[in-house]
């Protein structure tokens, strides 16, 4: 299977009137034809961000790109001016976001807002267009989709125009497709309907998907890989099952067991992280997660430790051994 | 069918949870009494619904068709009007509003007036609007020194008192009916470019701007297809209360002997004309007084109603 997406060292600062924020920092990954790759942790880890940095929608006034390379089938996105990524844009690597009320031009009907990405990318005409609008709505649930062209979003509900906003990205059957936290602002029942529906686009489809979230029970059942972040870096990344089954972060272990399970006892507490979430405005000097971590080492407060693989592409950043409750490199 | 009023209520109610096979359901059954509608059929519905809207309305559409229909029903040539034997009659059963210095039917110049009066305030109106909402689009997408350039140029003309400046226009343009319109437009221009800027500031941080710009959309087509329709909305009520403004603008242009000149039955001409009588014939200043107000009143109640129409807090 080919890499479609190879990302290295992305770092991303922001400069404001107090400081730099560091938003993302030396973030590397790759992306393989049809894979499906979670991204997950607390909001302000810098998830998004890494996302639009990849795609140049980052305001450059305060944004900046302060280094590394993007490769989308062999050229690098960061390098790129402005109208050559704009044709990338909503046809090669689509986007949906995260609340589909706000998503929406609430002037433009819905039909007008699907064939805008035909009719620009794919120069389609508006018989055309409309033809494909309709088949588009269709392949995502929403049947009779002819009556429903010249409908307003306000017209439509939540779940609706969620179907309405995958529609958009998928008209020119992207290579990628970026969800960020799409289902995390509508009702559980309607959540679960969406991820079945991409669920079998993607398996129709076959487009690669980055799927960002902070709730860890829905990556379960959708994503291949997942990928921990935690203040702008990446912690943990592994194949799903074995993320699951072996946590090895001590981040990790605590957002695992910092979700309500059915079967506990009702009268314990939930488990915790402690401590607060980073201050982005400064660059850590060793590991970020370290004011929270509970296995800390003196070693965590002067190194940051870096990026590492130990068996079957399970990558860890840490200096603790979680399993054999030692330091890990004998330090 | 017939439009009840507690049918909107299920209606609203039914739109915020329903998704629109329900709605079709509904609809079917007879719940609904018809399809939702699209903002501009909203607004026109809630406009329709307020008295001082309507009441606005009525008075707009007698001016309008007055100025549309009063050249084609009744061709008036000012000139060949007059008759000096009964100048300045009060009025009577010949003349209902009376005759002027010059014996000229007054009646007849204040409906040929409103042609005069509506096309200013129609086309200045216009084409601030236009041209401000040009720099407003401009100034607000793109920021930086564009921005800056075209706002401080837009805060020194604030600075002059807009009578003053329109005299100065005039004053160096000459004057006529022409000259007026462009005086009161390049006043007008400012006002609308600061609205539209306002307004393209707050939505082009919008979540459904970042989506187009994902989708891969042009930035001229982002400018003119999503952003500008949004920001329609207050340059719709002001630019209907603008044409109360620019009418009382060219009638004090006209009265002061700036604009259309005479024997052109310009409303604001005629009160100046007849001011040196105002003892002995008042009627000469009030009746064209009363059909400026009348008039500015008009369009100021549209304005009100379609404010209140398109106010997006008062659509739950």
């Amino acid at each position: 299977m080919s890499t479609v997406l190879e990302v290295r060292n992305l770092e991303t600062r922001f400069e404001t009137h107090e400081g730099t924020v560091y938003a993302v920092n030396g973030v590397s990954f790759q992306l393989d034809e049809g894979e499906t790759l979670g991204i997950v942790g607390e909001s302000g880890c810098g998830k998004s961000v890494t996302m639009l940095s990849l795609l140049g929608l980052i305001p450059t006034p305060p944004g900046v790109i302060a280094g590394g390379q993007a490769f989308f089938l062999g050229r690098d996105l960061l390098k790129m001016a402005e109208e050559e990524i704009r044709m990338i844009r909503g046809s090669q690597i689509s986007m949906i976001f995260q609340d589909p009320m706000t998503s929406l031009n609430p002037v433009l009907t819905i039909g007008d807002q699907i064939r805008e990405p035909l009719e620009e990318h794919l120069n389609m005409v508006a018989a055309q267009s409309k033809q494909r609008a309709i088949e588009l709505l269709n392949l995502v649930g929403i049947t009779d989709g002819a009556s429903h062209l010249d409908d307003y979003p306000f017209q439509f509900s939540g779940g609706m125009r969620q179907r309405v906003m995958i529609a958009m990205a998928l008209a020119c059957s992207p290579t990628i497709l970026i969800a960020d936290e799409p289902t995390t602002a509508l009702d559980m029942t309607i959540q679960a309907q969406i991820i079945e529906l991409v669920k079998d686009l993607r398996k129709e489809l076959g487009m690669a998907i980055i799927w960002i979230t902070h709730d860890l029970g829905i990556i379960a059942g959708l994503a291949h890989r997942v990928m921990v972040m935690y203040a702008g870096y990446v912690v943990e990344r592994a194949m799903v099952e074995d993320l699951y089954e072996h946590p090895s972060h001590p981040y990790t272990r605590g957002l695992l067991g910092s979700l309500p399970r059915v079967d506990a006892e009702s009268d314990k507490d939930l488990v915790n992280i402690e401590g607060m979430p980073p201050d982005l405005l400064t660059k850590p000097v060793g590991c970020p997660f370290a004011p929270r971590c509970q296995y800390v080492l003196s070693r965590c407060r002067e190194e940051n430790p870096v990026l590492d693989e130990l068996k079957n592409g399970h990558e860890l950043a840490c200096w603790w051994d979680i399993d054999r409750h030692k330091p890990r490199y004998g330090r | 069918m017939p439009f009840s009023t507690r049918a909107s209520v299920i209606t609203k109610k039914e739109q915020t949870m329903a998704t629109t096979t329900d709605i079709e359901m509904l609809a079917q059954q007879g719940i609904l009494a018809r399809k939702p509608r699209s903002l501009w059929g909203d607004a026109w519905r809630r406009l329709r619904y307020s008295i001082t809207a309507r009441i606005g309305m009525v008075i707009a559409a007698i001016i309008v068709l007055t100025a549309i229909l009063a050249p084609i029903v009744d061709p008036y040539n000012p000139k060949l009007d007059s008759n000096l034997d009964i100048s300045r009659q009060p009025p009577s059963a010949q003349h209902i509003f009376g005759t002027d210095r010059l014996g000229r039917d007054i009646f007849r110049r204040i409906v040929h007036g409103a042609s005069l009066s509506l096309s200013v305030g129609v086309v200045a109106v216009a084409t601030a609007g236009i041209a401000g909402t040009i720099l407003g689009l401009v100034s607000g997408y793109f920021g930086g020194a564009t921005d800056m350039v075209i706002m401080r140029i837009m805060d020194i003309m604030m600075a002059f008192p807009s009578m003053l400046l329109a005299i100065a226009i005039v004053a160096v343009r000459g004057t006529g009916l022409f000259n007026t319109i462009i005086a009161i437009s390049v006043v007008g221009i400012p006002n609308y470019a600061r609205l539209v800027r306002s307004m393209v500031l707050s939505i082009r941080e919008r979540e459904y701007i970042l989506a187009s710009h994902m989708v891969g959309v042009r930035t001229p087509v982002i400018i003119l297809r999503h952003v500008l329709p949004n920001s329609l909305s207050p340059i719709i009520v002001s630019a209907t209360m603008g044409i109360g403004g620019a009418i009382l603008t060219a009638a004090a242009l006209g009265f002061l002997g700036l604009g259309a000149q005479p024997p052109a039955p310009e409303w604001g001409a005629m009160i100046g004309d007849g001011v040196p009588f105002l003892r002995q014939t008042p009627h000469m200043v009030f009746i064209p007084g009363m059909a400026i107000m009348l008039t500015v009143l008009g369009f100021n109640l549209l304005g009100d109603g379609l404010r209140d129409a398109l106010d997006p807090q008062m659509r739950e």
